[in-house]
């Protein structure tokens, strides 16, 4: 089987500060690492190559450094790693990122199960897999904690608000994974070594892909990011210190006041 | 000159930061209560193969140079300093003497499951009467129809009886010297050997889950091939060996220091007296200031001491100043975040109480400060 798995780096959100100021991030010193649902999504790809044999070869559109996280994802038992790096992609928005990406999967060639994370932990958007898939037209389930597959499809669990429910899927198919789903393994110190020392990172450009280029970067990104901002902090909630008889009470009724329930 | 970590040592550091903080730190404080060996661990890590980072590959080994190898233990040694010197007395000591010193054949049956973490090593130089002054050693070793005999006591021995403990190299006297000095060589005792035996673990101030005993070697024969190296050549190999292992206690030491600097700075600013942080007081941040500094120092330290080694270069001064340095500011960084910490401090509940007993040895194992003065003392000349 082949399986392909995009990930993104991202800076590490857990140590990014914030600049009192200008109330922008501030980028310079922050670690960055492989987005967490990517790597779910990777864990996936390598517990199924465990159980069906087969290869995973993992996918990135980012900037030169992107580098790292490839090689990560090579330490962790990745057979094969994609950059997709050139200025013309810079400044994509989901659908270009998309797009561009599904122009790579088209070059790999044949593949069993693409593999995403839910979603970033900087844009937060969940749009790039299902747009991918709708790009290469294959089937999509999204927000997936459990897999399989069963004969020539794929059977998955997907996990919503206030229901889980099992889809069952043809392959190829585009499935996006959450944190639930598994909990991915540490590259180890030999794989490191290997990821550095014997593997390669292919490194493909604009001219590699057979590629639209209205429809990448910048100029081919139909959306556009209008105002970074520091949301407002919540004010103080307040504390009814009645009897809680009373207090249930006076919940419910300003819950209904304001029609919430 | 270049300060920057390539991206595979960063990418090893990383490694190690993640591990020692989801799998290590969590069951740090009952490892201490309890002083049980930390099994599920060291067999994670050797999976990892972070039991047998610096040796090479076709040994078993990763193959990094000594500098990752020491970073890796910094973070290791910072979550729990009873797995840092676990792993360091496994690697720094007999997996690096088998390296060295151990023929092709002792290297493909002992070095390479060392280097795996299939099974655990330990070093036996210390005996009662023989401390500091490793010339004094008292254990034997005579050749008798082709074996070695070895008899005699060795004393804080870590790694050597745990279920997974394989072997012990120790140093043995074979003779004497023209100069009427004790003639020292090293042997490879296999755990199961038949008059070697190992006391109970010893109850120690810290490094409580790291398993260390007492070894007696009652008429225990071992065969000819087990002889390290030259006959005679102990005294050289394990002074080469311990120049090496200084740079991973000061890597250790600083790992401890850092944690203690971690704790105290969060806690001051989180512990609030006379309506604010106590880290806005100059009393306490000036400790904090200090500790910062002098674990930046000691890091650098030891950065360049195994620089040095991994360049071909002499390193024993520095190699010694980093561990005389980096042990001794463990001792006061711990200090200060028992004080900072106030009587929480001096709870057990708190992670600073653990790190002031575990500190302690860092100026005495593997060659005490004074010993360390005194090495650093030659080496300008005195």
């Amino acid at each position: 089987m082949r399986f392909i798995v995009c990930i993104k780096q991202v800076p590490d959100t857990t140590s990014v500060k914030i600049d009192k100021r200008t109330g922008r991030l501030i980028r310079e010193g922050i670690p960055t690492i492989i987005n967490p649902e990517d790597k779910n999504a990777l864990e996936a790809a390598l517990s199924l190559k465990e159980k069906y044999e087969g290869e995973i070869i993992v996918i990135s559109m980012g900037p030169p450094q992107a580098d790292e996280a490839l090689r990560e994802a090579l330490a962790m038992g990745a057979d094969r790693a994609i950059l997709l790096t050139d200025r013309a992609f810079a400044g994509a928005d989901t659908m270009a990122t998309a797009y561009s990406l599904g122009s790579a999967v088209k070059k790999i060639g044949e593949y069993d199960l693409i593999l995403c994370g839910r979603q970033a932990i900087d844009g937060d958007t969940a749009q790039v897999g299902p747009q991918l898939a709708e790009f290469l037209k294959v089937p999509q389930i999204t927000y997936v904690s459990e897999l399989n597959i069963e004969e020539n499809k794929v059977v998955a669990i997907q996990e919503l608000e206030d229901k889980r429910v099992r889809w069952e899927a043809s392959l190829p198919a585009l499935l996006t994974i959450t944190s639930e789903a598994n909990k991915p393994r540490y590259p180890s110190a030999y794989g490191i070594m290997d990821a550095y020392r014997e593997k390669e990172v292919e490194t493909w450009e604009k001219k590699h892909l057979d590629i639209d280029e209205e429809r990448i970067g910048l100029e081919g990104s139909p959306t556009s990011v209008k105002r970074i901002f520091s949301p407002e902090p919540k004010g103080k909630g307040e504390i009814i210190k009645e009897e809680p008889k009373e207090s249930a009470e006076i919940l419910f009724n300003r819950l209904r006041a304001k029609n919430i329930i | 000159m270049d300060f920057n970590l390539s991206s595979e040592q960063k990418a090893m550091q990383k490694l190690c930061i993640e591990f020692a903080e989801n799998e290590i730190a969590p069951k740090a404080q009952e490892m201490d209560r309890t002083g049980e060996f930390p099994y599920e661990i060291i067999k994670k890590m050797a999976k990892l193969g972070l039991m047998g980072l610096p040796i090479p590959k076709k040994y078993g080994g990763v193959g990094t140079d000594y500098l990752t190898y020491v970073i890796a233990l910094e973070e290791i040694s910072k979550a729990d300093a009873s797995v840092g010197i676990t792993m360091s007395a496994h690697i720094s000591l007999p997996c690096s003497t088998l390296y060295d010193f151990g023929t092709e054949e002792q290297k493909q049956k002992w070095l390479v499951p060392l280097a795996q973490g299939k099974i655990l090593g330990a070093f036996g130089l210390t005996e009662p009467s023989a401390g500091s002054d490793a010339g004094a050693t008292q254990t034997t070793a005579e050749l008798i129809d082709e074996k070695w005999v070895i008899n005699g006591s060795k004393c804080f021995i870590t790694n050597s009886g745990t279920d997974i403990s394989g072997l012990v190299i120790v140093t043995a006297v074979t003779g004497k010297r023209e100069d009427g000095r004790s003639e020292i060589s090293n042997f490879i005792i296999p755990r199961e050997t038949e008059g070697y035996s190992q006391g109970p673990k010893y109850a120690k101030m810290g490094w409580r889950a790291a398993d260390t005993r007492e070894l007696i070697f009652s008429d225990c024969k071992i065969p000819k091939e087990n002889l390290l190296g030259d006959l005679g050549s102990g005294f050289r190999q394990f002074l080469q060996v311990l120049d090496a292992a200084r740079i991973s206690m000061a890597a250790l030491s600083v790992g401890v220091a850092q944690a203690c600097l971690d704790a105290s700075l969060k806690y001051a600013k989180e512990r609030i007296q006379f309506g604010r942080p106590i880290s806005k007081f100059q009393a306490i941040s000036f400790k904090l200031a200090d500790m910062a500094t002098e674990i930046e120092l000691a890091r650098l330290m030891y950065y360049k001491a195994a620089w040095l080694k991994d360049n071909g270069k002499p390193y024993t001064k520095e190699a010694t100043m980093a561990k005389l340095f980096a042990s001794e500011i463990s001792v006061k960084c711990a200090n200060e975040a028992v004080q900072i910490h106030g009587g929480y401090g001096f709870m057990d509940d708190f992670d600073v109480s653990r790190y002031y007993r575990d500190v302690k040895v860092n100026t005495i194992g593997e060659g005490t400060s004074e010993i360390q003065r005194i090495v650093i003392a030659r080496q300008l000349g005195c």
